[in-house]
């Protein structure tokens, strides 16, 4: 076991008061399964700062999904908070939506496009006209705007994951939650999809907290990457990403900074995966994570 | 062209295995074996006749009102059970035991409770039909898809519009095959209520028909329950058809990638 | 069938909840009884109806009926079974033969056995053979819409990887069509067994000729309602004892295949 950094790493820092919308405070998460208990999460304590974009990138298994679904208020903690805005979240909160990997299943299949993005606003009672402009709205920034009436089974992979992003969009909330959003999409699809969600974070003013495995992925998009231990998980480090705010997949990815950052988090979960296996020869599935 | 063939398809093996019957009859004097001839002409006069208000309106009626209540019944607490799935562990093995007893032998109890009342053909038919719909439901609901689940709880879709947008619409597939069951169920179970105490009804005519060796008359009251069972297996496919459009264009669609 | 969210209940779970399900529906019957609630000229106490089904276990009359049912039963299915494999994989192989044969087959299957009862009497009367006709009848059907299906559910590229190595016909049949096939086929015997048991109470109860539906068709008439209810519960037990058997089989006989398909929804 690597010595725990996360105190150090998250010593809070009164000298430049941030603007905090969430806060996950000693998140614990331990499941029991046939009588055994499993440690998934063990001490998870981080910010996420209003209109930012960030990212948690950790080696696989490493318990992101789990997290995820604690802050979303799916799953209840063991022990810990997450306060969103004030309140502390118990259930899933109005102010957030989330965009699940599995793109798929997470979409109605008897529903059109158009009527997906709807359901949410159409429960809390909103107005037709509203809605219809929300959805209207939605779908055109994310370039569906003319498949508003087909299933979404008769989309591709990529655009399906459009139309779930449209739905998060739809229901306005203050943090967009993604789980491994592109985890399940080719890479051309994936880089654009990078910066489709780059775009729409800035339209909408939404902040963003993105779960993956992908080192690339994480320093490219966010403003700032919490990076995870292996499990039972706990912060390893929290680092910002001091790039230009225009982000483009060529010259982003050309940038000395960028490969400096790359190769600091590569070493970090690459040190957290060998800590658990000494030959280390799980770290080519990061290789190829960390690839496009 | 490829119409014309579709329709050659469906005509070609029932014409010709009329045209072989009409052939093998032509000499026949077998009592049992009815001629197409004869046959068609009795199904007009005996069916085109007052026994079509007097036996099979009142027939079909409560097969109607049987079913329709089994698919509410069974929907709804398929709906209960499949939810709360302490419920669910609860009446699994009742539902089981249910679900295997022959609805057929029930015919009995219910003429003890109820008399050889509609009530009790109506109560035979609910009796058999409603398990296929409601153990149906309970696995719809059960296979409801987890990332589907969360989507509508952190979108906070709950209560009866996740009932109606979620649960219901996922478990349609299973549901619809019960429904199926259950029309077929029923139909059997409308007859076989008539044949045990009834004085009218289409069971009862058949059987009479028997008794009486009217022969050509018997076939024909096969017959029309032939075509009733023919026309209901239209009249749901249309139904599902609408109902399930999403889910068949769905799996072609996965089918063909 | 893995499900997130569900009641965390650990004292609930295995058989105890189930075991308490038909405790609690038994107490509700034998206390509705008892009380009043119910009238027991239509209705006996659930205590007086397992007393009669335990008077069964000890009669040979009984087992001879049971005996019979099952006979009906089994060699029903067993004919069923055989002619609806057979026909299935021969028409479902030839795609010129299931479009021809796909209107009389949907016309021919809706038709409900029941409707054949009248036949059934007036040329085999009240012998084994009318039960067998309905029980067939009903039990072909459901075989045979399965085989069908599994049929066309051939992997194609094990169809051309046959192809190209210039299997013969028969060897097509026993080393590609019939594996494909299987799951579909237990699938079609497990349903069709279960129609088949109704079918033979059903037509012992309405024709008679013996079996245990006769035996309810008498207890009924003879105004034994202990014996009535008894028989019923019997019969519930039997169809649960068919369902469990049938489903044993189909593990076994599917026990090499990777995944364990579905049924056609039909």
């Amino acid at each position: 076991m690597a010595a725990d950094p996360a105190t150090i790493a998250m010593n809070p820092t009164p000298s430049n008061p941030r603007d905090v919308l969430l806060r996950v405070d000693g998140l614990k998460k331990t499941y029991s399964a046939q009588g055994r208990d499993v440690e998934a999460v063990r001490d998870l304590t981080f910010e996420l700062v209003r209109g930012e974009l960030t990212c948690i990138v950790g080696p696989s298994g490493s318990g992101k999904t789990t997290l995820l679904r604690c802050i979303s208020g799916l799953l209840e903690p063991t022990s810990g908070s997450v306060v969103l805005d004030g309140a502390p979240v118990k259930g899933p909160p109005r102010g957030m939506a989330v965009v699940f990997q599995e793109y798929g299943r997470s979409l109605f299949a008897w529903m059109t496009v158009r009527q997906n993005v709807e359901l949410p606003l159409k429960v809390q009672k909103m107005s037709k006209s509203e809605r219809t402009r929300l959805v209207d709205q939605s779908l055109e920034s994310v370039g569906l705007a003319h498949s508003a009436d087909s299933y979404p089974w008769q989309l591709s992979g990529g655009m399906q994951q459009r139309v779930a992003i449209a739905r998060a969009l739809a229901y306005q909330p203050q943090l967009l939650l993604m789980d491994e959003p592109f985890a399940s999409v080719d890479a051309q699809t994936r880089a654009d999809l990078e910066d489709l969600v780059l775009r729409v974070r800035h339209q909408f003013d939404v902040t963003v907290l993105l779960v993956t495995h992908d080192i690339d992925e994480s320093i490219y998009l966010s403003d700032r990457v919490v990076v995870l231990s292996s499990p039972p998980s706990t912060v390893r480090e929290e680092l910002e990403i001091p790039l230009p705010r225009r982000r483009d997949q060529v010259t982003t990815k050309e940038l000395p900074e960028f490969a400096h950052l790359r190769a600091h988090v590569f070493r970090l979960i690459k040190r957290e995966s060998g800590a658990e296996t000494p030959d280390a020869h799980d770290s080519s599935s990061l290789a190829t994570a960390g690839e496009l | 062209m490829s119409l014309l063939r579709t329709i050659a398809y469906a005509v070609t093996l029932p014409l010709l295995l009329i045209l072989a019957w009409w052939l093998l009859t032509i000499n026949s004097t077998n009592f049992f074996v009815p001629r197409p001839g004869p046959l068609a002409s009795t199904f007009v006069d005996t069916w085109f006749s007052e026994r079509f208000t007097t036996d099979v309106v009142p027939s079909l009626t409560r097969f109607a009102i049987g079913v329709t209540l089994a698919i509410v019944l069974g929907i709804a607490s398929g709906l209960v059970i499949g939810t709360f799935s302490w419920v669910r562990r609860f009446c699994e093995p009742l539902l089981e035991f249910f679900r295997a007893v022959p609805p057929p032998v029930l015919v009995p109890v219910f003429l003890v409770v109820l008399g050889a009342s509609d009530t009790m053909k109506v109560a035979v038919i609910v009796s058999g039909a409603v398990w296929p719909v409601l153990l149906n439901t309970v696995e719809g609901v059960r296979s409801v898809d987890s990332v589907l689940s969360d989507t509508c709880r952190s979108y906070r879709v709950h209560g009866a519009a996740r009932f109606r947008h979620l649960v219901l619409r996922s478990a349609s597939p299973q549901i619809m095959a019960g429904v199926r069951q259950a029309l077929s169920i029923g139909l059997i179970l409308m007859v076989i209520s008539e044949m045990f105490a009834s004085s009218s009804g289409l069971g009862f005519t058949i059987i009479q028909f028997q008794r009486s060796f009217a022969v050509d008359a018997m076939w024909s009251g096969i017959l029309v329950l032939g075509l009733i069972g023919v026309l209901l297996s239209f009249l749901f496919h249309l139904v599902e058809r609408r109902v399930l459009s999403w889910y068949h264009s769905q799996r072609e669609v996965q089918r063909g990638r | 069938m893995t499900r997130t969210g569900g009641l965390p209940g650990r004292v609930l779970i295995g058989p105890v909840p189930g075991l308490l399900g038909i405790a609690a529906f038994l107490g509700a019957w034998e206390v509705a009884v008892r009380g009043g609630l119910v009238d027991d000229r239509y209705i006996p106490p659930a205590s007086t109806v397992l007393v009669a089904a335990v008077d069964y276990l000890d009669d040979g009359v009984f087992w001879r009926a049971v005996g019979r049912t099952l006979g009906a039963w089994a060699l029903g299915l067993a004919i069923a079974a055989t002619a609806a494999v057979v026909l299935g994989i021969l028409i479902g192989s030839s795609g010129v033969a299931r479009r021809a044969t796909h209107s009389t087959i949907e016309f021919l299957r809706p038709i409900p056995s029941v409707a054949l009862i009248p036949l059934a009497v007036l040329v085999y009367g009240t012998s084994l053979q009318s039960t067998l006709l309905l029980v067939i009848y009903a039990a072909f059907w459901q075989i045979l819409i399965q085989v069908l299906y599994g049929v066309q559910d051939v992997d194609p590229v094990a169809s051309d990887t046959a192809v190209s190595y210039r299997f013969g016909r028969i060897a097509r049949v026993r080393y590609l069509v019939w594996p494909s096939a299987l799951p579909y086929v237990m699938t079609g015997l497990r349903l069709g067994a279960a129609v088949a048991l109704i079918l033979a109470i059903t037509a012992e109860l309405v024709i008679g000729g013996g079996g245990l539906g006769e035996r309810i068709a008498l207890a009924q008439s003879g105004g034994a309602l202990d014996k009535l209810y008894a028989l019923i519960v019997i019969t519930g037990l039997l169809g649960v004892a068919v369902n469990l058997v049938m489903r044993a089989i189909e593990r076994r006989a599917l026990a090499w295949h990777t995944s364990v398909r579905g049924e056609v929804p039909v």
